[in-house]
């Protein structure tokens, strides 16, 4: 067994969870539940290099420590909290924002809700004794030691529900804001379940109020897509640069299901999203697609596992990152195709630019096969702009800047057309084109 | 005052000299060609008037409309009027003709202080030029010159330098892979765009291309020098007689 040294660091959250564990929601099963996920959390400790998957993302050395809890938010967070949430709002879209890790209905859009459309604040839910509900958006995993401290201090989230046979008409929009300037850490739980027969678009929003600062965002998100349903979800990390960002999301699907989901990282110091799809139903379909746009001394890292467990599903996913200075951009894609999954159909493309010499990016495609009727593939790809391509441009009167940007628009625009709708795909291209200005 | 003057222009590539002291002066209203064998520096030439990066001028200098053209960016080049129709255009995927087009042509008149063409006029524009040249609107929605025949990747080019109306044009080789009839239409543009004030400098290996596009003055390079100019006679005594004789001169 590897015993890792406490660290004193180690030791401060341990006391941190003891002071907080009674007024944690959930009682019960939930308390035990959390006890064992913080154990878990505590036998492993930050992760490290040495751990496989966290090979290129060592948080002992980018993080060293987490913070104390956030408080609840008062007034005036929850205000300098609205001001943030306006300025990225999502057209038509229903809106829940979550406050240094507390859900704000004042901030959300909870009247008149679509037919068989149910949100609850995950609080209430663990409050209120649900405890199929409570369970499931528990269920993870214990071998992350994120996850599983994740599960262990979550205080608040959303709990979304659509019932058999509802397809949604507009988007929900999660917002995640930090408000303040104290460095904080905020743990957020959210379960969506998609019945059968349901469409639903989930978007999500990681960032800051005016002025806040080095804060910690942990965030996870269990989903369950039924039989013959289909969720779209997009994903934007567009926290502060010196704030840390470690989701994960678990998404199960069923049969003849569709999961497109796209997530672009903008923002955060260092981030990571570990992204676990399982197939478990046949005929489903998985498209996982992603940008990271970083420069600075940013860390980005999205680690995606794809799951397939059962016969004749499809999975794709388009990986681009584009970086500057002396950021980090990591891709670790594993793709599992277990005995019975026969005629699986899984390919993998990343591609990483690097537009400085010091910028880094590592692409790990990891392709574990055991069923022999499939057709599997992955690519992947590192270099810098083509200079002819620059030259041919500038010679045509664009300055250097600009054909950059053209080149690099182009180069994330095979990752960003994959998202289904026209709005999403435009706030996605406003993004990265917000991110090219800034570098001109 | 000459629009273009190279003079004794010394240039080197990965530490070999390809150019040795090259001179060539060109005034409004004017067509020169330049011939010559493959691999005397023709293109060398003409990349190192738009600025290419990779080239290292170790002498001479070139001068446009009197100024020092080396020390300008190669959009700023552009942007002055100075035109190169690429022998081999590249393809740039994801960035529409289209885009591309407009990106560039503001940003020419931006560095010049102009106003910036609006979408609706600059399609306006496009439309026409397009059309005189023969290429179908689709082309332009297709990434530039992504898919494009090599017929069709050159026709592009003269619909750019119809776009930007340069002072100077340097058409490398605009001949090769054109059909006969592309060569027509293509010569056709070409020849709308002589005017008293702009200049033309016409590299090709066929003397073809010069009945279409008749020059006022001819060179002949060979081993990276103008070894000798004339009228345009010379390229039809080239025609019969090839470059041997020159191998020696230069
Ligand atoms: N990047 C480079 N590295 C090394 N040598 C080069 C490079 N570019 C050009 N050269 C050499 O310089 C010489 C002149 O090349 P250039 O392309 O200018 O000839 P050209 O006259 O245009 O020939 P062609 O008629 O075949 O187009 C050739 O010997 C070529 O190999
Ligand atoms: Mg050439």
């Amino acid at each position: 067994m590897n015993v890792v040294a406490k660290t004193e660091t180690g030791r401060a959250l341990g006391d941190a969870f003891a002071v907080v564990r009674d007024r944690l929601p959930g009682k019960g099963k939930i308390a035990d539940q959390r006890r064992a996920a913080f154990e878990a959390y505590e036998r492993a400790g930050l992760p490290h290099r040495r751990i496989e998957d966290w090979k290129y993302t060592d948080l002992r050395v980018l993080m060293r420590e987490v913070l104390p809890l956030a408080p609840a938010p008062d007034v005036a967070a929850l205000s300098r909290a609205a001001a943030a949430v306006k300025a990225h709002g999502i057209d038509d879209a229903v809106r829940l924002v979550l406050v240094d890790g507390a859900f704000a209905p004042d901030l959300s859009d909870l009247g008149k809700l679509e037919k068989g459309l149910s949100i609850r604040a995950l609080r209430e839910v663990l409050d209120g004794g649900d405890g199929a509900l409570s369970e499931q958006a528990f269920t993870s995993d214990t071998t992350n030691p994120m996850i599983a401290l994740n599960s262990a201090m979550a205080t608040d989230g959303v709990v979304i529900e659509v019932a058999n046979g509802t397809v949604l008409g507009k988007p929900l929009h999660v917002v995640h804001v930090a408000s303040g300037a104290a460095p904080v850490a905020m743990f957020t739980r959210s379960l969506l379940r998609l019945g059968r027969d349901t469409g639903a678009t989930l978007v999500e929003s990681y960032l800051a109020a005016e002025g806040a600062k080095a804060y910690q965002a942990h965030d996870g998100l269990v989903v369950a897509i039924g039989d013959n349903a289909r969720l779209d979800h997009v994903r934007f990390v567009e926290d502060t640069v010196d704030a840390f960002n470690i989701s994960s999301a678990t998404v199960t699907l069923g049969a003849h299901a569709h999961f497109n989901t796209f997530g672009m990282t903008t923002g955060g110091h260092v981030s990571r999203y570990e992204l676990t799809v399982a197939c478990a139903g046949e005929h489903s379909k998985v498209e996982t697609n992603g940008v990271n746009l970083i420069n600075g001394k940013q860390h980005a890292d999205t680690t995606l596992f794809m799951d397939h467990a059962v016969p004749n599903c499809a999975s794709r996913e388009i990986f681009r990152a584009v970086v500057d200075d002396r950021a980090h951009s990591v891709f670790q894609g594993r793709i599992i195709v277990r005995p019975d999954a026969q005629k699986t159909d899984a390919k993998m493309m990343t591609r990483a630019l690097l537009l400085s010499d010091d910028a880094e990016a590592d692409n790990k495609p990891e392709l574990e096969i055991f069923a022999d009727d499939v057709t599997c593939g992955h690519g992947a790809t590192t270099g810098a702009l083509d200079e002819s391509l620059l030259f041919y441009m500038r010679a045509r009167g664009l300055p250097e800047k600009e054909a950059q940007a053209l080149l690099i628009q182009a180069f994330v625009g095979e990752a960003i057309e994959t998202i289904a709708s026209d709005a999403l795909r435009e706030v996605a291209i406003a993004t990265a084109r917000r991110w090219l200005e800034a570098r001109a | 005052m000459s629009l273009l003057e190279v003079k004794d222009l010394q240039v080197r590539v990965e530490e070999r000299e390809i150019l040795h002291g090259l001179s060539l002066t060109v005034n409004p209203g004017q067509v020169h060609a330049i011939m010559g064998p493959n691999g005397s520096g023709k293109s060398t030439l003409s990349h190192v008037i738009a600025g290419k990066p990779g080239y290292e001028v170790t002498g001479g200098q070139i001068l446009f409309k009197g100024e020092d053209l080396l020390e300008m960016e190669p959009n700023e080049r552009a942007a002055r009027g100075v035109f190169l129709a690429f022998q081999y255009p590249v393809e740039i995927p994801g960035v529409t003709t289209w885009n591309f087009l407009h990106a560039a042509l503001n940003a020419q008149r931006k560095a010049r202080g102009e106003e910036e063409i609006s979408s609706p006029a600059f399609l306006k524009k496009v439309r026409e030029v397009a059309k005189s040249l023969n290429i179908p609107q689709d082309m332009l929605k297709r990434g530039v010159n992504v898919g494009f025949s090599g017929g069709e990747k050159k026709r592009n080019e003269i619909l750019q330098m119809a776009l930007f109306e340069p002072a100077v044009c340097i058409l490398d080789e605009m001949d090769s892979g054109l059909d006969i009839d592309a060569l027509r239409i293509a010569a056709d543009g070409v020849n709308a765009l002589r005017s008293p004030e702009r200049a033309m400098v016409v590299i090709t290996h066929y003397q073809r291309l010069l009945n279409y596009i008749v020059p006022d003055v001819v060179h002949v390079m060979s081993k990276g020098r103008v070894v000798k100019s004339g009228g345009k006679e010379l390229a039809l005594e080239l025609e019969e007689s090839g470059y041997a004789q020159f191998e020696d001169a230069a």
